[in-house]
């Protein structure tokens, strides 16, 4: 016999069903009165916030290539200057006000989801070196046994793309552009494919 | 909340035995929802370890009490009378303090309020069947509701969800971040659930399962249910980490 570790096993996940939206944006799916918003799905930034203003729009598409009419989708990234809103920021303080965490239904007749919020700045990976701007995603949804994490970069941050330490170690380039949100003025583009050629990199991480 | 130093490591390493796998036939949605493609391996940066705190001021009165936040003033949702408690801990045990945690059900009569439901039964006026609270300094919780019923739901001919509620959960970092869902002690309904039997592994099932407690029931007015909720634990910082390649 050894001596026994007495570590917990983490809560197994179970899928966030079709009725989701009732508990995390019960306003969205037509239930008001009980809170006053719902939680994260108000602006994200104020006249105050520093950065660049973009929206993030796209769709889930699942095998069939279908949209998800019931997914919820959640960011969390950094300030402009790469600063998380976070107790777990050891480096400097973020933008106070900029919270960083948004959470979004898609469409309930198109599947289409929109995030209004900044361009993110620079974080440092664990050895230092600068990631390229990116949004971290959490996707849930009816037949999806266990949250989904992905990120978004920016397809105008080629350079820094390139020298992403995530990005670059990739082996599959031709993987590499499901990651890519595109660009067009202050719109960015994102669409996430469950499943198909495009399937899009999902991270464990 | 304790002046701790912050939480700078990494999460343990997911273990995706425990968890459901993407792809789980007897739950048919699965099916074309369920990348194919192996995950990539990330391991924490500060995009994951990191995670938003949510404070007092988003949550209202009435946001623990079920039975109360939707009703009429004076009235009371149907159903059996419970109180759900428990402690969110992380997988060394600790409490896990200021975790927003969120929940929601159906009806005694197993009937969700949205407008997709169509089971034949009826709503309880006075029951929105949604809540929210933020774990103590310990990492407890509570909420009181009515039990949830079972219902039947289109994937088999006959397939049935036993009573469940399902709990969303916030810890300190993004990478804990976690959808499940709380079963009742003696249910024979849980066994037979294909959701509930994408879990390959009987003990991570019986982990969702709140235990009848009839310690804290409170006398005259309701039973409790405890539910403890475990996320992911944080890697030791007895050294600093090593660069990576190093």
């Amino acid at each position: 016999m050894v001596q026994p570790l007495t570590y917990f096993k983490e809560s197994a996940s179970q899928t966030a069903g079709p009725y989701v939206h009732i508990g995390c944006t019960p306003n969205f799916s037509g239930i008001t009165g009980v809170y006053d918003t719902d939680l994260g799905s108000g602006p994200m930034v104020n006249d105050q916030t520093r950065g660049e203003r973009i929206t993030i729009r796209g769709f889930i598409y699942d095998g069939t290539m279908t949209p998800l009419k019931d997914a919820m989708i959640e960011i969390w990234q950094a300030d402009a200057d790469g600063f998380y809103n976070s107790p777990s920021e050891t480096r400097g303080k973020a933008d106070p006000n900029f919270f960083g965490w948004a959470r979004q239904p898609g469409d309930m007749a198109t599947g289409e989801f929109a995030f209004a919020t900044i361009k993110p700045g620079k974080v440092p990976f664990r050895d230092g070196r600068p990631m390229a701007p990116h949004v971290t995603f959490w996707v849930v949804a009816r037949g999806i046994n266990l949250g989904l994490n992905t990120r978004m970069y920016f397809s105008d941050e080629e350079e820094a793309n390139a020298a992403d330490p995530i990005l670059s170690r990739i082996e599959h380039r031709v993987r590499v552009p499901t990651l890519i949100g595109k660009r067009d003025g202050n719109t960015v583009t994102f669409n996430i494919y469950l499943q198909g050629e495009n399937e899009t990199i999902f991270f464990d991480i | 909340m304790k002046n701790t130093p912050p939480e700078t490591t990494p999460f343990f390493a997911r273990d995706r035995e425990w968890h459901p796998p993407a792809f789980t036939p007897g739950y048919k949605t699965s099916v074309l929802r369920s990348p194919q493609r192996a995950l990539i391996s990330l391991e924490g940066t500060k995009s994951e370890i990191t995670g938003p705190v949510f404070g007092h001021n988003i949550l209202g009165e009435f946001d623990n009490d079920l039975i109360v936040n939707y009703a009429k003033p004076g009235e009371m949702a149907l159903g059996e009378r419970i109180l759900v408690y428990g402690r969110v801990i992380d997988e060394r045990g600790r409490g896990v303090p200021g975790a927003l945690v969120e929940f929601w059900q159906a009806n005694a009569g197993g009937r969700y309020r949205h407008k997709k439901e169509t089971y034949l039964a009826p709503l309880d006026p006075n029951f929105g069947g949604f809540g929210r609270t933020i774990t103590d300094e310990d990492g407890g919780y509570a909420f009181k509701t009515i039990k949830p019923g079972p219902y039947p739901w289109p994937n088999g001919v006959n397939d049935w969800r036993p009573a469940h509620i399902h709990f969303s959960v916030f810890g300190h970092g993004f990478a804990q971040r976690l959808i499940t869902q709380m079963y009742f002690e003696g249910d024979p309904m849980i066994w037979i659930c294909p959701i509930v039997k994408t879990i390959p592994d009987e003990n991570a099932i019986k982990g969702l399962i709140a235990a009848l407690d009839m310690q804290n029931t409170i006398p005259h007015d309701m039973r409790a249910y405890k539910f403890d909720i475990v996320l992911r634990g944080r890697r030791s910082t007895f050294f600093e980490n090593r660069k990576e390649g190093n």
